[in-house]
């Protein structure tokens, strides 16, 4: 069977409709098991103190910000090669889910910021990044609203999908470029010197399970309401027409 | 049960609020406007069906 398969909005439907379901409830158990555990079982750092617990949604939403506009990329690609309308609305329902991630990374940054760097907000590359990722996603939703025509929209806000996904990468190797700003290096690392202690590790995976489930929830749910929306609109128009 | 945050409470309540209102806030958009549009689509193939 090929992937391509699912391009068919009925057999989108269908498959998503089976798995949408059990991937709330299994994110709802993640995030409530990564969380607890991370914010009443974990120690504080010894240099940190109790704010290494907002690590448990930093890291976690900032890794979705980045990984929902690789998500979007793709999508828009496969839209652009292949015309394929089930793509390319996958991609406009991820949208506001990166702008919330990417919300939360912001914000739970700096409020991590003020007590360990001294200031709420640097221009750090990795900052400044994140921060036109963040204008990117607004730019991409307003995009979709601003145009009328639905194949017209797609195209242009899968180009500007493109143009910000070098935003999307630089976000994500920011630290590896540059190493005079202000924020530390990755978090996890395959490196087990590098890598975070397991004691906050582990709990910290779980989390991140849970916003990745949350996030395929989500997105599929948010797919399926704009392939009905589609259907809708089709409906009307032919209403219309007769 | 409640940890002691020490110093820092202010900070991590706070993280920990607005990242909850934020993510809530999307899972109801989306719980609202998936019921919305299915409403919406049962009301226009039922016209459909009757024409």
């Amino acid at each position: 069977m090929s992937l391509w398969e699912y391009a068919n909005p009925r057999r989108f439907m269908a498959l998503t409709d089976r798995i949408v379901g059990p991937a709330f409830v299994l994110s709802g158990v993640a995030l409530a098991v990564g969380l607890i555990w991370g914010f009443f079982f974990t120690p504080d750092d010894f240099r940190q103190g109790s704010t290494v617990k907002i690590i448990y949604l930093h890291v976690p939403s900032a890794m979705m910000a980045i990984n929902i506009w690789v998500m979007m990329l793709v999508t828009s690609l496969v839209w652009l090669i292949r015309r394929h309308h089930v793509s390319v609305l996958a991609a406009k329902a991820a949208a506001p889910l990166g702008v919330g991630m990417t919300l939360v990374a912001l914000f739970t940054g700096a409020i991590w910021g003020q007590p360990m760097w001294g200031t709420f907000w640097a221009w750090d590359p990795r900052l400044t990044s994140f921060l036109i990722l963040f204008l990117f996603y607004l730019g991409y939703i307003a995009l979709w609203a601003a145009i009328e025509d639905p194949d017209t929209a797609a195209d242009l806000t899968s180009v500007l999908c493109l143009v910000g996904s070098v935003f999307a990468f630089l976000s994500r190797y920011a630290v590896n470029f540059w190493n005079q700003g202000l924020h530390q290096g990755a978090s996890l690392s395959l490196d087990k010197e590098e890598n975070i202690s397991d004691v906050f590790w582990i709990p910290l995976l779980v989390c991140i399970a849970g916003f990745v489930l949350l996030f395929l929830a989500l997105v599929l749910m948010r797919t399926r309401t704009e392939i009905r929306r589609r259907r809708v609109h089709a409906i009307t128009i032919r209403e219309r027409a007769t | 049960m409640i940890p002691d945050l020490g110093a820092y409470a202010v900070e991590v309540s706070l993280a920990y609020l607005v990242s909850f209102v934020v993510i809530g806030a999307l899972v109801w958009s989306t719980l609202r406007a998936n019921s919305k549009t299915k409403r919406e689509l049962d009301e226009a193939e039922g016209r459909w069906r009757n024409e």
